[in-house]
């Protein structure tokens, strides 16, 4: 909300602050203030100059030579606008001082534009006619200014040398406040100037709304029905007759440009106005067009068409409120009124309306119909019914102060109850303990009283003011108490009571060591987003019946793209990976902590499982065992050391067949990895190898554990025997090792591989293996018998997998 | 007798003073004091001296023993030590080279922002903890007095799976699962992702992540959440950083506040970075709305409580100066590595 402090200073009268202070005070106070700019930046040294005479430049013909009387003396000016006439008053900038923009009313420059004297084409100019462009406004706020020229004052009573600044009513600053939803009063010039009279501590004075209208009474021409009371808390209705449409006074225009409404004529420009300074919208309906002089307040049918006064047909249901005559509808309540009854200029008689409508239903309406106006943007806050009356009567008594028309006596009013008016109990102690300060019980009356909150001693209440829809608990009446007290004021302390344990919960305890082991291994932390294209199961190989094709659907996505919650975190990393490697990024490593959400059923009844993925990715360096280690890396680190099971016959199709592995730990399935399907590459743009490993965290924070436990240093030397074999390709290491494992027995302490070798030198289809094999005693020194009797049973175990030896 | 044992004494000690290397010491060594050595040789001659001469001879010809195998073992010392600093010499090197480290990943600056914060909340007793990201209505809207027709609903735009299931809009739905617990008091933080219908741009992303405060127990004031905050500002901002709470309103916390910082890049004169201002808008915070307590039923008049909701890309992108939040979300390897 946009407006000028000038209009609030004439409900605080004794207001007087810099606008800093204000910016600064009405945002410590919760009016918060988004900014300001004053009007009459870099307008300097302009006044008002009266054209004496007008002569022809004697080498130009689209210049003349002015004579202009500024008060002090009269001074020549050349210029080249083309609507200046012997006598007009028009704003002169002298020599030295400045304009804010240029004729053409391009972007305002920062410093504004300085002038000089000078000369033009030969001839001396002191100083400059100013157009409504150069002094920073345009013509939608002055709409009397001339299209191209000089502005030419049209106020009798101004005289040469007269502050034109002034004149123009730019001596002002318009300030941008951020209103918060709560406070409904406060979408109001009143509302607003009632904060800072609290805030500055000055008298707030209303203006007096006195009773108009002539001996008639509306009743008698007008009735009004209200068919739907649970959507139109109220409506009121006056009667103008004999409507003479003018311009409004500058001061109304100058305000309604201010808070950035166009003026327009006295009484669209009264109706804004009201809007504005009470927060009541308001409609004025011709009456002539009104048949029956009958007002019904009543839901639209299913499918009922209406055009609105833009000229656009809508199409209404039964959940929208519409204001109809005796025959037809004219209007849709609180949103925009119809084509059929709009006033023109030549409008006679006038039905003013202002009504409170049910909030929530003016929004959802609003939405539905794709129209939201100033008026429905008002009404869906949920506005005061008992403002409405005063405001249309407020409406009234300017109709009769410009001369707008004839107002006829009454006011057809049909209200379903006022809301009780709230009353709360005074409890002083109870404010101060929730606030943590010692504000005096005299301290918190003076600020109820600047705040229309009366206090009444013998039941101890505080009466509500009904604008105050905010206030309705003691929390609210705390909040009041520390906002004129002031939050600053309020003292720091931390909390007492019992000293609480600070920590991370375990399972991201879990997950900070995953990001631990993922960057000692050289991956580089990435985030994804939740939701992706459906159209990525495809991309991803996934097939038609596959359980991942199972995902939840977003109803009002932001498009395809981002429709459905993922179930895998492998488009996530692909499309990283893929933007990494299309940007000539080398040898790119990422992981990724984020949740899947798998659903238990669909359509969804119940929250899903949302699945920690520990997602693992990267192209360049590398291969598969360098991602197996990074994955062992992690599960070491959070003491998972027994041996992972790879499985190589997972069969996941968006791997590569030949280097994929399912991941087991202790019977459990804790993951996957593998080379990237080169088809998934390719869908992915990319023309490399990938590699990645998806961990599933829920599966994996069960079998984690940081028992650590010393079992002595071995005091007996080792016995290493080395074993070398060839075997079928498809045999699998892991299951040569298990084997060796099993048959080793206790004193067999480690088995590692030291040589792997395919080619020439091995027959084909096969590939030749060594192992370095490490026996050793706790208790003794092994005898070779010892020794020599456990390789016995390893080698057999070779033999029986039909494995030879190599000599 | 005695002039042939000076001889050999002389010139086993110019020998050894001509010793560049080990091998040649050795040479020498065996030359003189050797099975078949000068010196050896001169000692088995001893039968043709006189018995009475024998001991003087003797004595003689051990003095020369020992003198030449001291001047041996000077020798040796000698030559080591040059050949050590012949190789030391040699194995200088280019000290200036690159490193050769393994190669590390880089932590999201989103994560780094989350630990600082999470170890200052820790440090403070507050436990972390996290809840649902698809989540029931009730827990991101109803419960936190936000009832079906409020406007606030409007305001966050909401992704919807269903009448009655959503992504959440806030963190703030952790506070209600929290106090489902029945554990009392409370007091913790839930950093998470939250989802929001904003087209991407430089200031937006539909999904972004908040943290979430609170703290719930019998006696807790507007005070202490003020004072909480400005540990905590402090903490992340530097000791000098100054706090600023103006009113605000949340349909959850009441009375509600805004907390700005002075800016840290002008420590508050007012800069490009804080508009001028002097201040940056930091989070939202506030007394938790006695209605809120009571639908879970937690009794208002004994259980008090605040709460706060920080947005952690504001954090990240104002403390580590990222112009862009796309740059989040695209993992682009040259934007990471930086942190």
């Amino acid at each position: 909300m946009n407006s000028a402090l000038s209009w609030i200073k004439a409900y605080v009268p004794e207001l007087e602050c810099t606008d800093q202070e204000y910016f600064d005070r009405m945002t410590l106070t919760g009016t918060k203030v988004e900014g300001f700019t004053r009007l009459d930046k870099n307008l300097e040294k302009i006044v008002v100059g009266k054209i004496l005479k007008i002569e022809k430049h004697p080498d130009a013909d689209k210049l003349i030579v002015c004579q202009v009387d500024v008060g002090s003396e009269t001074i020549q000016i050349v210029t080249g606008a083309p609507n200046v006439s012997e006598g007009d008053m028009v704003p002169v900038v002298l020599d030295g001082g400045k304009v804010a923009g240029g004729h053409d009313g391009g972007p305002l420059p920062e410093d504004g534009i300085s002038i000089k004297n000078g000369k033009l084409r030969g001839v001396e100019s002191f100083g400059m006619m100013c157009s409504i462009e150069e002094l920073g406004s345009d013509r939608n706020f002055y709409p009397e200014a001339p299209e191209y020229g000089i502005y030419i004052f049209s106020n009798p009573e101004l005289k040469p040398g007269d502050d034109a600044v002034a004149a123009l009513g730019l001596h002002d600053t318009v300030f941008e406040y951020e209103i918060t939803s709560n406070r409904v009063d406060c979408y109001s010039i009143l509302g607003i100037a009632r904060e800072a009279a609290a805030t500055f501590d000055k008298p707030f004075v209303p203006p007096v709304v006195k009773e108009t209208g002539n001996g008639e009474d509306v009743n008698d021409m007008v009735k009004v029905e209200v068919e739907a009371p649970d959507l139109c808390t109220r409506y009121c209705a006056r009667v103008v007759k004999n409507i003479k449409i003018a311009e409004s006074p500058e001061w109304m225009k100058r305000r309604l440009a201010a808070s950035g409404i166009r003026p327009i004529n006295n009484i669209v420009d009264i109706t804004n106005y009201v809007m504005e300074e009470y927060g009541q919208p308001m409609h004025a309906f011709d009456l002539d067009q009104v048949s029956g002089n009958k007002i019904v307040v009543k839901r639209a049918n299913d499918g009922d068409k209406f055009v609105t006064l833009d000229g656009q047909e809508r199409i209404l249901d039964k959940d929208v409120l519409m204001i109809c005559d005796a025959e037809k509808e004219i209007g849709i309540a609180g949103i925009m009124g119809g084509e059929n009854s709009k006033i023109t200029d030549d409008v006679k008689t006038m039905l003013f309306e202002a009504a409170t409508f049910n909030g929530p239903n003016i929004r959802k309406s609003a939405k539905r119909l794709g129209l939201r106006t100033d008026a429905s943007g008002k009404f869906e806050k949920g506005l005061d019914p008992r403002n409405a009356l005063d405001a249309i009567n407020r409406a009234c008594q300017l109709i009769e102060e410009l001369g707008a028309g004839e107002v006829v006596g009454g006011v057809v009013d049909v209200c379903a109850g006022l809301k009780d008016e709230v009353e709360l109990e005074f409890k002083p102690e109870k404010y101060n303990k929730l606030l943590g300060t010692d504000v005096s019980k005299e301290q918190m009356l003076e600020i109820f009283g600047k705040l229309d909150i009366v206090y009444k001693p013998e039941s101890n209440m505080l009466h509500i003011p009904s604008f105050r829809q905010d206030l309705l608990g003691q929390a609210d009446i705390a909040e009041e108490v520390a906002r004129f007290y002031g939050y600053d004021k309020i003292p720091m302390t931390l909390p007492g009571g019992e000293g609480m344990e600070g920590r991370l919960a375990y399972t991201m305890q879990i997950e900070a060591i995953a990001r631990e082991a993922a960057e000692r291994c050289g991956f580089s932390q990435a985030m994804f987003y939740s939701f992706e294209s459906p159209k990525v199961f495809d991309k991803l190989l996934i097939a038609e019946d596959d359980k991942l094709r199972q995902a939840i659907s977003i109803s009002n996505p932001l498009g395809e793209d981002f429709s459905i919650m993922r179930t895998t975190t492998l488009n996530g990393m692909l499309t990283s990976l893929s933007l990494n490697f299309n940007r000539r990024n080398k040898d790119v490593r990422l992981y990724e902590l984020g949740n899947i959400y798998v659903p238990k059923a669909l359509p969804l009844t119940e929250l899903p499982d949302e699945r920690m993925q520990f997602t693992l990715g990267f192209y360049g360096d590398g291969d598969f065992y360098s991602l197996k280690g990074a994955v062992e890396t992690f599960l070491k680190l959070v003491g998972m050391k027994n041996e992972v099971e790879y499985d190589p016959n997972g069969g996941l199709s968006f791997l590569h067949p030949g280097r994929q592995a399912v991941m087991s730990y202790d019977g459990t399935v804790i993951g996957y990895l593998g080379e990237v399907h080169p088809k998934v590459c390719a869908n992915y743009g990319m023309k490399c190898r990938a590699y990645v490993a998806v961990l599933d965290m829920p599966a994996i924070v069960p079998l984690t554990g940081f028992e650590h436990k010393f079992e002595g240093i071995a005091k007996f030397p080792a016995v290493t025997r080395d074993i070398s074999m060839v075997v079928p390709k498809g045999v699998l290491a892991g299951d040569i090792e298990k084997m060796i494992r099993q048959r080793g027995g206790k004193i067999l302490e480690n088995v590692s591989l030291f040589d792997l070798y395919e080619g020439d030198q091995v027959k084909a289809g096969h590939k030749s293996i060594a192992y370095s094999l490490s026996f050793r005693h706790k208790e003794k020194t092994l005898s070779d018998d010892e020794v020599n009797a456990s390789m016995k049973k390893i080698l057999n175990g070779l033999e029986s997998m039909k494995i030879e030896l190599r000599s | 007798m005695k002039e042939k044992l000076t001889k050999i004494r002389e010139e086993a000690i110019k020998r050894i003073g001509e010793i560049d290397n080990l091998d040649r010491l050795n040479d020498i060594r065996v030359a003189y004091l050797g099975k078949k050595g000068e010196l050896t040789a001169l000692l088995k001659s001893m039968k043709d001296v006189s018995a009475e001469d024998r001991p003087k001879v003797g004595q003689m010809v051990n003095e020369t023993r020992e003198q030449i195998e001291r001047q041996l073992e000077e020798a040796k010392k000698r030559v080591e030590s040059a050949a050590l600093n012949e190789r030391l010499k040699r194995e200088t090197i280019d000290v200036t080279l690159p490193a050769s480290a393994p190669k590390m990943g880089h932590r999201h600056p989103n994560t780094i922002a989350l630990e600082e914060v999470e170890r200052i909340f820790i440090g403070l007793g507050y436990e972390v903890v996290s809840g649902p990201e698809v989540e029931k209505d009730y827990y991101n809207f109803e419960a936190l007095n936000i009832p079906a027709d409020h406007p606030a609903k409007d305001e966050q735009d909401t992704f919807y799976i269903n009448g009655d299931i959503l992504l959440r809009t806030q963190t703030s739905s952790v506070q209600i699962h929290e106090m489902e617990k029945g554990r009392l008091p409370i007091r913790m933080i839930a950093p998470g992702r939250v989802f929001r219908s904003d087209e991407v741009d430089a200031t937006h992303s539909p999904c972004f992540h908040q943290i979430e405060g609170l703290v719930i127990d019998d006696q807790v004031t507007f005070a202490d959440l003020k004072g909480t905050l400005d540990s905590f500002a402090k903490q992340l901002f530097g000791e000098d950083t100054k706090v600023k709470f103006r009113p605000h309103h949340f349909p959850f916390t009441e009375p509600s506040a805004e907390m700005d910082v002075s800016c840290f890049k002008c420590g508050g004169k007012g800069c490009r970075f804080c508009k001028g201002s002097g201040w940056i808008e930091i989070l939202g915070c506030g007394m938790v709305h006695p209605h809120v307590l009571e639908l879970r039923g937690i009794d208002p008049e004994k259980y008090v409580g605040f709460a706060f909701g920080v947005g952690l890309e504001r954090i990240a992108l104002l403390k580590y100066e990222i112009d862009d939040m796309r740059l989040m979300y695209e993992n682009d390897d040259r934007f990471l590595s930086q942190f």
